[in-house]
């Protein structure tokens, strides 16, 4: 246990001095979630503002589905940094070293989560000046989901490059996630939406993350339906995380 | 060969084999000793089994037959005990390339629980050692090749390994960081007593570093023992005679092994290889007995037994051959 602690922490901020050393690469991250937030909720804000059902405002409804959906997309890529490090050598030189295998792992993934508290952090204060407005309750459950399904995202991401080693895979995981998003409340209220979007909903992760938040962030929460949904992320992340250090431990195998 | 004792040996290699796929074996029952404090040439072409055999002793992967002992450690039972005590330099550089030559060595130091205030002078010391110091807190991708595989080197040997293995240090690099590497790698072996395992297809690398080499082709270990050994056991001079067709050469061969003090004489392409006890009175002589059945001579040269006279002798084959035909089976 000693040697995890002590393995992650140093590659974590091998991770992490790359986050300072480029930071622009944080900036370019937060594109996306911007341009989502700005032009898509700008564009949609007059004939979805629905206070009827439940859309008070549409770009502070569009706020946690965004916090989430720029937490997924970053960890959909996590797989690339294991892909580089395979292709320069850097993966085999750390396999001949007594380095905890699971290590290998967590130190991206923790590296990874601090990257989406930042993330988070500037999503919901873009998101504040447009009239989204949180407790910290809600809050905190808004980054726990985001950070729990990007963990399970970027274990998977991982595993998934250890398996395939291959740039187009990841390419093809990354192409997954905008539909996802689309087959989740990320974007739209529950009653607004057909009927089997609605039930495929109920089975995607990401409605889970985007679906617990805003049940947090509501008037009055459904705490045990919070907790469901968070005890599912967090399941994921588990099953995610053993697939992941699965597969490092049989990727010397194929050698 | 001497004998020792099993205690005395840094790394046992016996009956390694690795298949991959129904293709031809990678290695087939392969085995050698290194003894401790030796610098090992492991010599062969590419695609020779080379790059195998380091990755089973390194635990990188498992053989299908066969066992390794590295200071008595079996590779396969115990590979975290194994990974205490070896360094190893991979073909591939292995360094990060966004963070320092500093950073690289310590988080090396760190995955193998240095404790930090001997790492950091640790760091310093090989730093130092290889002149990387000034160096030391520019981004690895602004170093050049010879700083490179330096930094490699030293993040081999940042927790004073009992054995290091060099992949193919040289590839790659210009003549001048070559022999620097050259010089670097010989005083590892005689200030530090590290056993080194170094694999190499300069044939002319191995005859300057190796204490003792193997050559190794299509997977097997064809000869052993130190270069001088291995030259001396060649008999008399080697005489490459170069003829302009490949049927002109089969002639010859015919002829020359007519002649007195003409041995071991083998045709390759256009090129036969012989050895003669006596090379300047040969030269004559194959020209008056080529002139004589007029055939026509492109070149002559004489030279000195090298290492790749040894390799032909026992592979076969000229050692450039053998690089081209096991890139042909590597490609297939």
């Amino acid at each position: 246990m000693g040697t995890l602690v002590l393995h992650s922490r140093a590659l974590t901020l091998r991770h992490l001095r790359e986050l300072l050393r480029q930071p622009w690469g944080l900036a370019i991250a937060l594109m996306q979630p911007v341009i989502w937030l700005l032009l898509f909720g700008s564009l949609f804000q007059d004939a979805l503002t629905m206070p009827g059902i439940g859309i008070d405002d549409f770009r502070a409804y569009l706020t946690p589905g965004i916090v989430i959906m720029t937490a997924i997309f970053t960890a959909g890529w996590a797989g690339m940094g294991v892909i580089d490090d395979i292709r320069g050598g850097v993966m085999d030189r750390l396999l001949v070293t007594p380095t905890s295998r699971s290590a290998l792992i967590s130190g991206r993934l923790i590296h990874q989560s601090i990257e989406v508290l930042i993330q988070s952090g500037i999503v919901v204060s873009l998101g504040l000046l447009f009239g989204f407005r949180t407790d910290l309750t809600g809050l905190l459950v808004l980054v726990l989901s985001a950070v729990l399904i990007a963990w399970a995202v970027g274990a998977a991401s991982i595993g998934f490059a250890l398996v395939t080693r291959d740039r187009f895979a990841m390419i093809g995981v990354n192409m997954i996630i905008l539909p996802l998003m689309l087959l989740s409340t990320a974007f739209m209220h529950p009653d607004l939406m057909p009927g089997w979007i609605s039930t495929v909903a109920t089975v995607n992760p990401v409605d889970w993350a985007i679906g617990g938040s805003r049940e947090a962030l509501g008037s009055s929460p459904d705490w045990t339906l919070v907790l469901i949904r968070i005890g599912a992320l967090g399941v994921l992340a588990a099953v995610a995380s053993w697939f992941s250090v699965r597969s490092i431990n049989s990727y010397g195998r194929s050698m | 060969m001497n004998q020792r004792s099993p205690s005395r040996d840094a790394i046992r290699a016996d009956g390694l084999t690795r298949i991959y796929g129904n293709d031809t074996p990678a290695l087939l029952e392969t085995s050698f000793t290194v003894g401790a404090g030796e610098i090992f040439g492991y010599l062969g072409p590419n695609g020779a089994g080379k790059s195998t055999t380091i990755k089973i002793l390194t635990t990188l992967a498992k053989p299908d037959c066969g066992t390794a002992q590295i200071m008595g450690i079996d590779v396969v039972q115990d590979p975290q005990a194994i990974r205490r005590i070896i360094g190893v330099v991979a073909q591939r550089s292995g360094s990060d390339p966004a963070a320092t030559g500093r950073e690289n060595l310590t988080l090396q130091g760190q995955l193998h629980k240095l404790n930090p205030r001997s790492l950091d002078r640790r760091v310093s010391e090989l730093l130092d050692r290889f002149e990387l110091s000034d160096a030391a807190d520019r981004l690895v991708k602004t170093y050049s090749g010879g700083m490179s595989r330096k930094l490699d080197i030293a993040m081999g040997l940042i927790h004073q390994p009992a054995v290091l293995f060099l992949d193919e240090p040289t590839t790659g690099l210009d003549p001048e960081s070559r022999r620097q590497m050259w010089r670097d790698v010989a005083s590892l072996a005689r200030d530090e007593g590290v056993t080194v395992f170094l694999t190499t297809h300069y044939l002319e690398e191995a005859d300057h570093l190796a204490d003792r080499i193997a050559i190794i082709d299509r997977g097997q270990i064809v000869v052993e023992g130190s270069p001088d050994q291995l030259k001396a056991e060649l008999d008399g001079d080697a005489i490459h005679v170069e003829m302009t067709s490949e049927a002109s050469a089969i002639a010859a061969q015919e002829l020359l092994s007519g002649i007195d003090g003409f041995g071991e004489i083998q045709v390759e392409n256009r090129t036969l290889h012989a050895r003669v006890s006596n090379g300047r009175s040969s030269i004559p002589a194959v020209f008056s007995a080529l002139d004589s059945a007029e055939l026509s001579v492109a070149a002559v040269t004489l030279s000195r037994p090298s290492l790749d006279d040894v390799y032909l002798r026992y592979a076969g084959r000229s050692f450039q051959a053998g690089a081209t035909v096991q890139a042909e089976q590597e490609e297939s």
